[in-house]
């Protein structure tokens, strides 16, 4: 339970990290809280030969949401995030969705960055990351691009970026007055990750009786979170009443590919993906209120 | 110092502790065999019992997940920066002790520093909160009962204690 042997560095500066980061001979890992990275290592699942640490590159600890949309950089802890939230009200089911993330002792260390790139399928960050339509940013010694969240999470704990980039920070989309939201997990224990899970985003038109734009989620039920575009134009232009919300839960049921593990069956995990993303339909259609 | 290894000074219950180290050495051996503080007890190190948890700048964690190399300059407490030998209790020992919020006492330094953190950050949690700041730490002994009133005594004596300045 001790991990391997490692070199470490914690550079200064990003550019410095970047050059270390880009060394293809080398079998190099990033840690920022660790919180996942740590307990792979200990086990020696992980057994990186350079640990690169960001904890002295102030740049990432860039938390900004004045300007509308929120940024977190890859420095930003869950609980920093949670407490910035909290203060402002605005995505609210980002919040609630890190209140779901391990423990306090894990969220005081974890970082938001961290678990995105670490991309566990049943993890919460993916799925509000997919959900909200974030966008990634990675950065590399040869330069910066953006990766929207939908292209971003790829298959179990497999990500979009190419060897050397880092997942520098992630970039919330505004959050817009009215909008209702859900966030639906079961997990067998409380901080565990989840079994499967859905999360829901409703607008509502001008008149205030129907759907302007929806967004649905599913998460633990594929190899990775899994955006049913279809549903947006299932529930479009109409309140959703019984039959438009059975049509989601039939699209999710048809729609989603879990596997049996020892936690829990495919036909568990198919049965209850569908329940709940009925329900965050039906939650967040009530939530949400003429703008 | 030889290869490989990185000198940091760790500041344990106040007092700086230096030493060179393997990257890998866990704050948690850190603690018990660099800084000679025994309390921190290591039960499962790999983040899931609680037992290791101690404040690194104030905010819990779990030493079995951090390395000491990470932790360089910060400031750690520790079961035992609680109290000292020679001073009464510290508000949340006396309300496990009078609760008995322990059976074998092995999680109990986990647990204190949990509700410790708790109440700096939130002097008077809800049954929610309480519940979750406590749920990632694990008593073998299924002694849960009495750990939550344990909790809910220190906030009062926290509180009490406050008002007497």
């Amino acid at each position: 339970m001790k991990p391997a042997q490692f070199d470490y560095q914690a550079p200064e500066r990003l550019d410095e990290l970047l050059e270390l980061l880009a060394d293809e001979l080398t079998d190099v890992r990033v840690i920022a809280g660790g919180q996942s990275l740590v307990p792979m290592m200990n086990f020696r699942l992980a057994a990186p030969e350079l640990l690169l640490d960001l904890r002295r590159i102030d740049e990432l600890e860039r938390l900004e949401l004045g300007g509308g949309e929120l940024v977190v950089g890859a420095r930003v802890t869950q609980a920093r995030l949670l407490r910035e939230l909290e203060r402002d009200g605005r995505w609210p089911v980002l919040a609630e969705a890190i209140r779901h993330i391990g423990h306090p002792q894990i969220r005081s260390r974890g970082t938001v960055c961290g678990s995105l790139a670490h991309h566990d399928p049943t993890a919460e960050l993916p799925a509000l990351a997919v959900a909200l339509g974030a966008r990634m940013t990675a950065r590399s010694s040869a330069g910066t691009r953006q990766i929207p969240a939908e292209e971003f999470f790829t298959s179990y704990y497999e990500n979009a970026l190419a060897p050397g980039e880092l997942l520098s920070e992630v970039a919330f989309p505004a959050w817009p007055a009215g909008r209702g939201w859900s966030f639906q997990e079961i997990a067998r224990r409380r901080g565990d990750f989840a079994l499967v899970g859905a999360v829901a985003t409703v607008d509502r038109d001008g008149s205030g009786a129907a759907v302007a734009a929806a967004r649905l989620v599913v998460f633990g039920a594929a190899e990775r979170p899994l955006l049913l575009d279809e549903v947006d134009e299932l529930l479009r232009g109409a309140a959703p009443d019984a039959e438009r919300v059975e049509a989601v839960q039939r699209l999710v049921a048809e729609t989603v590919t879990p596997v049996d593990d020892a936690h829990a069956g495919a036909d568990y995990r198919r049965a209850n993906a569908a329940r709940l993303a009925a329900a965050a339909v039906e939650r967040a259609w009530e939530r949400s209120g003429g703008v | 110092m030889s290869a490989g290894q990185v000198h940091v000074t760790i500041a344990v219950n106040g007092e700086p502790v230096s030493a060179a180290v393997e990257p890998r050495l866990l704050l948690s051996d850190f603690i018990r065999h660099r800084a000679r503080r025994t309390g921190t007890h290591v039960g499962c190190e790999h983040g899931i019992c609680g037992a290791c948890t101690v404040l690194v700048d104030g905010q819990p964690q779990r030493s079995c997940l951090v390395f000491a190399v990470q932790a360089d300059g910060a400031e750690v407490t520790t079961v035992e920066g609680l109290a000292a030998p020679d001073e009464p209790l510290h508000p949340v020992q006396r309300a496990f002790h009078e609760c008995h919020g322990m059976q074998c006492g092995f999680c109990t330094p986990g647990f204190l520093m949990s509700t410790v953190a708790l109440l700096e950050e939130r002097p008077h949690p809800t049954d929610e909160e309480l519940v979750d700041a406590l749920s990632g730490n694990l008593c073998r002994c299924t002694g849960y009962r009495n750990i939550v009133e344990a909790a809910r005594l220190a906030e009062r004596l926290c509180a009490e204690e406050r008002v007497d300045g």
